[in-house]
């Protein structure tokens, strides 16, 4: 059935969309969401998963890239599953997203103050020190982190670890 | 429908208060009697010993042992098809739970509602390797419209009632439970709920009226329309909405494999079945057409072919309840997200009639000029048992097909006239479906004979359910269309792999004496001239199931033939002269809703033409 779809071409129409899902604390909920993207050749870019202000609610923040016919069919599936509440695509909205990185930099005598200010400018916080490295805690949007990591990299990052994206509507969609 | 059901040590009552204190076992039984569950197909095993105990002094439920779990699904979409009620499965763990797969994954293709449970090793155990252990659930996930693990014995009841509402609400599809041995065994207060609430599912089955206006607007505007008829309009019992949108439109009909039965293919607007080996005229028609209303249809790919080019001229108007299905394949004009019979009931008030005189006419030149035909010699062709026993059941009869040439000769000889008379493995395509679909099917239609259609090669995938055929002396023909070849795969060989037969051939048994052994009268057909008579012997016996092997023709090709991937302009039409083993004298011809009785017409002179 889906034979066409199996390995799927990132086109020149291809974007990024970040689906907010609500979705019941169910047994095998998470594995259903996941292999759905799996069975139908889905790319993920980003996915997390937490829990909501409802008590047997989490929220699922999936970044899936695809061109417009990929992603209607992605909504689509993930609203065919039983124990989804909601699926909104928050790329036709104004939004708020944020990752938190942690990132374990290797330092020396010379080059600790200056992943010191490199971190003030992002407002990143230490959060581990030891002979010979650091461990920087940055959020923001992915720009904002993807930035840091740039700017660390000529260090030598010797781990990262990272959420992925959570993200919210904006109340006011007046302003971005 | 209450039922005796006797409650081990505690000799309570049948009647039992609500609340009263049951084991998993108990429970799961009270509730399929509570869903008027009246067939379960299952087989027994260590993880529900305990379940078939319970089961045992239940009178209401009617346990059908099946010789192996795969039937036991077939025969559960079977019964589904033929009744419209939900067909029910009971296995044990591990590998009982794994032989159910492919009757699962039937089911979700074709949208057929059944209920599977399967027995679990004890929750402590689970993830252990235990002894017949399988992740059933983990399996079947990409294959079941929803499934269950049940943690609780207090949930047992519950989850039972939300499944069968599941399975059966919305798009239908199989809904597996999981049920751990030491639940089952674990005691709870039951009380079968009386409804279901469920914020995560609601299924949307009253059509947008903007969207309907919508559609009725472009209907207005149509001089060329076809209405595309899927199984989604069975399942919403939908036959008679369609009629008299058909007859109010004046709109030719064309029907997929699973739409058969749907619309009467003796009817004057009736165009048989569309796609890779539909008639040339249905194929024609959708071509050609300004208008294609699809009903209850998924656009498959063995419908459209080439999705570019599949009624390419045409608006398209899309009624289902699947959003999903909707735009996934085709890009429609107006989509309508409901249920079929509920969205034609609307739609019907917002129609009038059109004018689809010229069209009707073209129509039935292309019927005259490309009718479905083959030729009779002393050979059998498979074309020919199939349409003499749609004559001689004149429709009244329960089809059931497997899969390969006869499903598609089926297809197109049988002339289907009522719903649910058709049943058949579409989607997944399973060879080895027939014999027990047809099994469940029996048990669930008496009022009709049920006959059950294989080829020598899908007969034997699953021919050890004959033993329970037997046991339960089911009246089904059970008749094998034997070419011994695997012929839709010779077919494709032999039309596009240069003829070379890879492992095509079969060496079968003796397939008389092989029904005899499981106790099942038997006949053979060897020649035309036989064929006739043996299927009136086989209509005739009503005494349990009745088995006949027809040695057809070995290397016969189904046409027309869309090949895979490809358009109308490259379908090819039965060769002429047509390809047989005769003298070319005794051509048979059938065309959708013209009687053979009346008398050829003149071809039409200076018919329409289309740019083409």
């Amino acid at each position: 059935m889906n034979n066409a779809k199996a390995v799927r071409s990132e086109g020149e129409s291809s974007k990024c969309h970040t689906i907010s899902i609500l979705v019941e604390d169910k047994f095998g909920a998470f594995n259903r969401i996941a292999g759905m993207f799996a069975a139908k050749g889905y790319n993920i870019d980003s996915l997390s998963v937490g829990a909501t202000e409802e008590d047997g609610v989490s929220r699922m923040t999936i970044v899936a890239r695809g061109d417009d016919k990929v992603i209607e069919q992605i909504t689509k599936q993930l609203n065919k599953l039983i124990n989804i509440i909601k699926v909104i695509d928050l790329t036709f909205d104004s939004f708020i997203e944020r990752e938190l990185v942690l990132a374990k930099v290797q330092t020396t005598q010379e080059t600790r103050r200056e992943i010191m200010q490199i971190a003030d400018i992002f407002r990143a916080k230490v959060v581990d020190i030891s002979q010979k490295t650091l461990t920087l805690e940055a959020t923001g949007s992915q720009q904002k982190v993807d930035a840091i990591i740039k700017m660390l990299k000529p260090y030598g990052i010797k781990e990262i670890a990272s959420t992925g994206r959570v993200a919210l509507k904006r109340e006011f969609q007046g302003e971005v | 429908m209450k039922s005796p059901l006797g409650h081990a040590g505690d000799g309570s009552t049948a009647e039992g208060t609500p609340g009263k204190l049951m084991t998993g076992a108990e429970i799961f039984a009270r509730s399929l009697v509570a869903e008027k569950v009246e067939v379960l197909f299952g087989y027994p095993g260590g993880a529900t010993i305990g379940v078939y105990d319970a089961l045992h002094d239940i009178s209401d439920i009617k346990h059908v042992l099946t010789r192996h779990e795969q039937g036991a699904t077939h025969a559960a979409e079977g019964y589904a098809k033929a009744t419209g009620k939900p067909g029910v499965v009971l296995v044990t763990s591990g590998p009982g739970a794994t032989n159910t797969v492919t009757g699962i994954a039937d089911a979700y293709m074709d949208s057929i509602p059944i209920v599977v449970f399967t027995g679990q090793v004890s929750l402590p155990l689970i993830g252990n390797d235990a002894f017949q252990e399988a992740d059933i659930v983990g399996i079947t996930r990409p294959v079941t419209k929803h499934s269950y693990l049940v943690r609780r014995v207090d949930e047992l009841a519950g989850i039972i009632k939300e499944a069968f509402y599941i399975a059966q609400s919305g798009r239908p599809g199989p809904v597996l439970i999981d049920l751990p041995k030491d639940v089952m065994a674990q005691k709870a207060h039951f009380a079968y709920p009386d409804s279901v609430q469920m914020r995560s599912y609601k299924p949307v089955v009253d059509g947008n009226m903007r969207q309907i206006k919508k559609a009725a607007e472009l209907i207005a505007a149509a001089r060329r329309p076809v209405l595309y008829v899927g199984g989604g309009t069975i399942l919403s019992n939908a036959s008679e909405e369609l009629m008299a949108l058909a007859e109010k439109l004046h709109c030719p009909v064309t029907t997929t494999l699973h739409g058969l039965g749907a619309f009467p293919e003796r009817h004057h607007l009736a165009l048989g079945m569309l796609g890779m080996h539909g008639t040339w005229y249905a194929n024609a028609a959708v071509n050609y057409c300004d208008l294609l209303l699809a009903v209850g249809a998924r656009f498959d790919d063995r419908v459209t072919g080439d999705v570019e080019r599949f009624a390419p001229e045409a608006k398209k108007i899309h009624i289902d309840i699947d959003p999903s299905a909707i735009s996934k394949n085709v890009p429609v004009d107006v989509p309508i997200v409901g249920d079929v019979k509920r969205v034609l009931h609307r739609l019907l008030q917002e129609v009038g009639t059109i004018d689809t005189k010229d069209w009707l006419t073209m129509i039935a030149a292309w019927k005259e000029e490309h009718p479905l035909r083959y030729e009779n010699g002393e050979e059998i062709r498979a074309q020919y048992v199939i349409q003499k026993l749609g004559e001689l059941t004149g429709g009244n009869a329960v089809v059931v097909t497997d899969v390969g040439q006869h499903q598609m000769w089926c297809a197109q000889f049988l002339n289907y006239s009522t719903p649910r008379s058709h049943i058949t493995s579409g989607g997944l395509g399973t060879m080895g479906f027939s014999l027990p679909a047809a099994m469940g099917a029996a048990f669930g239609r008496s009022d009709v004979p049920v006959i059950s259609i294989s080829g020598d090669g899908g007969f034997q995938m699953n021919l050890q359910e004959m033993a329970t055929i037997v046991e339960h002396r089911l009246p089904i023909k059970v008749f094998v269309i034997n070419n011994g070849f695997l012929g839709m795969v010779r077919q494709w060989q032999e039309l596009f792999w240069r003829k070379r037969y890879s492992q095509v051939a079969l060496a079968n048994p003796d397939f008389v004496a092989l029904a005899r052994a499981f106790g099942c009268p038997a006949a053979k057909a060897e020649r035309t001239t036989e064929v006739e008579e043996v299927i009136r012997t086989a209509l005739a016996h009503k005494d349990g199931p009745y088995f006949v092997e027809f040695v057809v023709a070995k290397e016969d090709n189904v046409y027309p033939m869309i090949p895979a991937g490809q358009s109308f302009h490259e379908m090819i039409d039965t060769p002429d002269p047509v390809d047989g083993n005769g003298s070319g004298k005794d051509i048979v011809v059938l065309a959708k809703g013209v009687s053979p009785e009346s008398p050829k017409k003149e071809r039409v002179p200076g018919r329409i033409k289309i740019n083409e």
